[in-house]
């Protein structure tokens, strides 16, 4: 065969293809073996930890396991009408169980947030259990049913059947203002209780509008610096660089010094005749001086990708567009502007990324109407301790901005990211 | 930006509209750290200008502040300090070492699945703060380290890596990969090569990434608020205290503090980057 006999061969007898391949096969091994240490590392301690979280946020398993027996016979129920005596013994039966490892209160209050109404029948159920009064020869249904008239009601019992299931996307409904209703379907919540929908709206919002800010602040003085001779521009680049290596504590404290009623900008507008000085605008503590102090925190992060895809601009590229009779604005927006697009994708998918889950300075200047999704996740963690409630909000946020990371990704490459 | 003499009245106009911009734009970024130096100089406890200030009254200023932040009873700054550098000197070394050994893999040509790996040894950057808190604090609390300066030391390191990774990555793109088959040809092995020849050329860049972890850690606040106790505290973390719960100037003479830190910081990056370009041959 033509192909066997123009194979070249190595000094040692081995075709020369199947070397290469040898040599490109360790060559690989290496390069993944001088990865593997970081990629170990972070797929133990981050990743890993990222996918626990959405465990966390769709475990329902604590009920599951409460009721062992009940879930068993209620498979055979079909949800309509009161359940038959083998539902109630083996509740029965199961609560038991709880009352002895004293956890029937935990019951009480999961079964609560299902449906309201449960955490009194079970404390009432849980008396009788204690005092024996219910008797097991004859039928626990009947006596179940005296307790309170709660427990004759098929719907507390269409609530429990709900829970079976380990896991649960309540608590993903939950952060969409939404829940389950009885018959299990999905519904909304009254209109003037829907918090989270107007968090995200409001993040949503402040993270669109500072990008906006941030681009139009950021755009002159990138170009500024790009066209400036080197002399000049390093100077001025200072005033870009010290604050984006100052620490971010620093310049809230200082924008909150700043914006407060008796603070600088005040006085100055005092001084100015803009206002008087008993009717000083409140700056501080809400959205102004959140758009405010992010704007300021956040520009840096426009400036330098624009600023690095400026300084590639040929500035005869401009010239040739004027001496071919374009003015100079159609100069620049023919030319130039185009030309920048790259630099504009970047510095504003940068920003609007970190913008999305600011929460630092939201928390400290925004007040009430200035906070974010973050600082609800935060009030989760650490006030409510609801977790997994913590844990589906991060992960809806999480998915908002992954989405906006590929974008980023397919547009401009992570490996393109520049850094001062 | 002089303007030749021939250009049209109007777009003299707009040239000065521009540089008008541009001057409060710049003023924008800059001012607000200024405010800060007066203000920490302040003899009374206010965190506002007073009259003996704005008349430039020598008995308005005074140093106490900076008396309490040192020599203050019962104050936590000392013991912040302390732990803010120790955690971020561990954290920038271990950033260090992951971090380059990561990009001198991802640099070279042979790497298999180069893009979904640079991917997730930057994620740490993207996601935001609070997920990765939420998440670390899970990792730390599961395996007994949250409260400890390890689980924060490691939670600094999981931050850090990513610009190590991007400017070793960075440096290594210019790098002239001759050098290193030269000196196995004469006889070097990997690691003398490594030693001798490939980090003195990517120095700059590695320290570089390591200035971007120690400030990434030492600014670090959202994530040690989940990790730290009592023991842990971190000038972040006092900072954080200060401002929403006593606005006290002693804030400011530790923030001017740390703007001078960062000055000198800021300028050491720029020497660097500026080595590093010429080691590279980048002329400009």
């Amino acid at each position: 065969m033509s192909s066997e006999t123009k194979q070249i061969l190595t000094t040692d007898g081995i075709p020369l293809e199947v070397s290469l391949k040898k040599a490109e096969k360790k060559n690989k091994i290496k390069a993944f073996l001088l990865v593997a240490p970081l990629l170990l590392f972070l797929i133990i301690t981050y990743v890993f930890p990222i996918g626990e979280m959405f465990s966390r946020s769709i475990d329902d398993k604590m009920i599951t396991n409460m009721l062992p027996k009940t879930f068993n016979e209620m498979e055979k129920w079909d949800g309509q009408e009161l359940p038959p005596e083998e539902v109630f013994a083996a509740f029965y039966y199961d609560f038991k169980v709880l009352v002895e490892k004293q956890e029937h209160g935990k019951l009480g209050q999961r079964l609560n947030k299902e449906k309201n109404g449960f955490n009194s029948i079970t404390k009432k159920l849980f008396r009788q259990v204690k005092r024996k009064k219910i008797d097991e020869s004859i039928g626990i249904k009947e006596q179940i049913m005296a307790i309170h008239k709660r427990w004759r009601n098929v719907e507390y019992w269409q609530a429990i059947k709900r829970t079976a299931p380990p896991y649960t996307m309540a608590k993903y409904l939950k952060g969409m203002d939404m829940y389950y209703a009885a018959d299990g379907s999905i519904v909304q919540v009254e209109e003037d209780r829907r918090i989270h929908r107007i968090l995200w709206l409001r993040t949503l919002e402040i993270a669109l509008l500072v990008t906006i800010f941030c681009f139009l602040m950021g755009y002159p003085i990138a170009h500024l610096l790009a066209t400036l001779p080197m002399k000049y521009s390093n100077l001025l680049m200072i005033c870009v660089l010290l604050p984006f290596w100052t620490s971010l504590l620093v310049r809230t404290a200082s924008w909150m010094i700043l914006l407060q009623q008796q603070g600088v900008v005040n006085d100055f507008f005092v001084m100015i005749g803009l206002v008087s000085d008993d009717s000083r605008p409140e700056m501080m503590y809400n959205k102004v001086g959140t758009y405010v102090a992010m704007t300021q925190i956040l520009l840096p992060f426009m400036v330098l990708p624009l600023y690095s895809v400026m300084k590639t601009i040929s500035p005869s590229l401009m010239r040739a567009g004027k001496s071919l009779g374009g003015t100079p604005f159609v100069a620049f927006w023919k030319v130039y502007f185009p030309l920048t697009i790259p630099g504009i994708g970047a510095g504003c998918l940068l920003v609007f990324i970190l913008a999305i889950g600011y929460y630092i300075t939201p928390a400290l200047v925004g007040g009430a109407s200035g906070t974010l999704i973050s600082n609800q996740i935060a009030y989760h963690m650490k006030t409510t301790l609801d977790w997994s409630f913590a844990s589906a909000m991060g992960l809806m946020l999480l998915t908002g901005v992954l989405v906006v990371y590929w974008i980023y990704n397919k547009l401009v490459g992570v490996d393109n990211i520049k850094l001062g | 930006m002089a303007l030749p003499s021939y250009t049209e009245t109007r777009y003299r106009i707009w040239h000065y509209i521009y540089i008008a911009i541009c001057t409060f734009v710049f003023f924008f970024l800059i001012a607000p750290l200024f405010v800060i130096f007066p203000l920490s100089f302040n003899a009374e406890e206010f965190l506002v200008f007073s009259e003996g200030m704005k008349n430039l009254d020598p008995d308005a200023f005074s140093l106490r502040w900076y008396k309490d932040m040192i020599y203050g009873t019962k104050n936590p700054w000392g013991l912040a300090a302390q732990n803010s550098f120790i955690i971020a000197i561990f954290a920038t070394i271990g950033s260090i070492i992951l971090g380059t050994l990561a990009a001198l893999g991802l640099s070279s040509r042979h790497m298999p699945y180069k893009g979904i790996i640079m991917a997730t040894l930057i994620s740490p950057m993207i996601v935001p703060l609070i997920i990765s808190g939420v998440a670390i604090f899970f990792f730390m609390a599961k395996v007994g380290l949250a409260a400890t300066h390890t689980g924060i030391v490691l939670a600094h390191i999981i931050l850090g890596t990513p610009f190590v990774v991007i400017t070793v990555t960075a440096t290594l793109s210019g790098f002239d990969h001759s050098v290193t088959r030269a000196a196995a040809s004469l006889g070097s092995n990997p690691v003398n090569t490594f030693m001798k020849i490939t980090l003195p050329l990517i120095l700059p860049g590695v320290i570089s990434g390591g200035l971007f972890a120690f400030v990434t850690s030492f600014d670090e606040v959202v994530v040690v608020l989940f990790l730290a106790g009592l023991e842990n505290t971190t000038i972040p973390i006092q900072m954080w205290t200060g401002l929403r719960e006593q606005l006290s100037p002693t804030i400011l003479a530790v923030a001017t503090c740390l703007i001078i830190l960062s000055t000198l910081i800021l300028i050491s990056a720029e020497l660097l980057r500026r080595r590093s370009e010429r080691l590279r041959g980048i002329n400009r």
